[in-house]
């Protein structure tokens, strides 16, 4: 049973493993009770670099679908700050993948942004200017002519043009690459209706492309 | 000329990897000999590959990044007026202290060599900055590859999460001088380590204490188990069935 005495490192540091540093990098809360009671059962890195390994890769595409959302430069820089914060103070919650959860939040913040006194651009003058775009644009025409490859500002305003709940599918989907399933979660409709929007969004902006027929 | 309207949105799941093996080919075999899903699908895919090919979302600009690094700086920054930050700090450091002056205690303890003195320092020795586990992950098909080559036997990996013991992730180990694999599991706020190695023993588990630690051994197909933890021993008993059977074949 008994084999030749190991060479022990009791109580001395141990050099950095090669594994990742994510877990084992504190003081093992395990050896004695915990005097904080509910603090964090498991020591991970936590603070400004937690941040920066968890979240941090994500930041363009939070700032992406909060643009994508509100239309609007400033208020989607303002609703991903806030978003981003929201998030760090929350990471310890976080459960399986980091994108979806941190889409949802940026998601969330948008809604509580437009509804605290109707948000700025809806309220405001830009707001009409938005908000009667949509309409005009929102089922694209041949008139309102093909977009040219390469020409991102148009594609952008293209999709800008797409009514809410298509656009957001189709962000969701093909920019930030969502699965269904994700999407369905984080608008809290059935995977059906997920399709269906996609597939709407899809083909407004084909259209534009001149590659999908107006009509399936 | 339009698609097939049943077939619409199958072609989009069918561009996007959302359909199962089945319709893929059910879908397939269609579009080869329908023209105008066979341009949907195509104009699908063109809608696709423009919106990635053309960066068509954004970058977060600079001032974002800027005003983030700010909030950042102030949330670490020492607190005068964060109270909670520094509390935990307090705690964690003496956390430091316990762990050491409990590590230096062993020390003096005449170390024998006995098989259950090795695994309770190993457990020990795990829990030391740094060295819990090699490979982090609660995904078993991470951690059964991981330890391919580096060890000449195959440990069982399974997550026992549903049961209360999540599997925390794997590390290699050396116990009596031979390599063992050791997995990690968490049981609320303690840590449990599974040493793995051949060997012949009973499958009849056993409970010892030692140390403070509970220990709890088993042998199945070739291999020996030893479950070590400080968690309450019908814990770490519920722990070795939740594993046992898990892994029955």
């Amino acid at each position: 049973m008994s084999g030749r005495l190991l060479p022990f490192r009791r109580g001395q540091p141990r050099a950095a493993s090669s594994g990742p540093a994510a877990i084992g990098s504190g003081p093992p809360g395990a050896l004695r009770p915990d005097p904080a009671g509910a603090a964090a059962p498991f020591p991970r890195p936590s603070g400004a670099p937690r941040f920066r390994q968890l979240i941090e890769p994500h930041i363009d595409a939070a700032y992406s679908l909060a643009r994508y959302l509100t239309r609007d430069p400033t208020a989607a820089e303002d609703i991903a700050q806030e978003a981003l914060l929201k998030a760090f103070q929350n990471m310890d919650h976080v459960r399986g993948e980091v994108r979806p959860w941190l889409l949802t939040i940026v998601r969330n913040t948008y809604f509580d942004w437009r509804r605290r006194d109707g948000g700025r651009i809806v309220s405001g003058p830009a707001a009409d200017a938005v908000l009667e775009r949509s309409p005009d644009e929102a089922a694209p025409s041949a008139e309102a002519g093909l977009i040219r490859q390469g020409d991102v500002a148009a594609l952008r305003a293209a999709i800008d043009a797409i009514p809410e709940p298509f656009r957001e599918a189709l962000v969701l989907r093909d920019l930030e690459e969502l699965s269904y399933r994700d999407i369905a979660e984080i608008t809290g409709v059935p995977m059906g209706t997920v399709m269906s929007r996609l597939a709407r969004a899809r083909r407004m902006l084909g259209e534009r492309m001149g590659v999908l027929e107006a009509t399936a | 000329m339009s698609a097939c309207p049943d077939k619409e949105l199958l072609l989009h799941a069918l561009v996007d990897g959302e359909l199962d093996a089945g319709n893929v080919l059910a879908l397939e075999a269609h579009v080869a000999g329908c023209a105008a899903c066979a341009a949907e699908l195509a104009g699908i895919r063109e809608v696709k590959a423009r919106l990635a090919d053309e960066h068509a979302g954004y970058e977060a600009p600079a001032s974002l990044r800027a005003r983030l690094d700010a909030a950042l700086a102030e949330a670490e920054a020492p607190p005068p007026a964060r109270s909670r930050l520094r509390i935990e700090t307090w705690v964690m450091s003496g956390a430091i202290s316990a762990l050491a002056a409990s590590l230096t205690l062993f020390a003096f303890i005449p170390a024998g060599d006995t098989l259950e003195s090795q695994l309770v320092d190993a457990q020990a020795r795990s829990l030391e900055a740094q060295h819990l586990v090699d490979v982090e992950t609660s995904d078993r098909h991470t951690v059964k590859p991981w330890f391919n080559g580096k060890l000449d036997f195959a440990p069982p990996v399974v997550d026992l999460a549903p049961q209360g013991y999540p599997l925390v992730g794997g590390r290699l180990d050396r116990i009596s001088g031979k390599r063992a694999a050791a997995l990690v599991f968490r049981r609320r706020a303690h840590v449990i380590n599974l040493f793995i190695w051949p060997g012949e023993a009973s499958a009849q588990a056993k409970l010892d204490h030692k140390d403070g630690y509970s220990l709890v051994r088993w042998g199945a197909g070739g291999l020996v188990f030893w479950a070590v933890s400080d968690v309450d021993s019908p814990d770490l008993v519920g722990f070795q069935k939740a594993f046992a059977a898990a892994t029955k074949s």
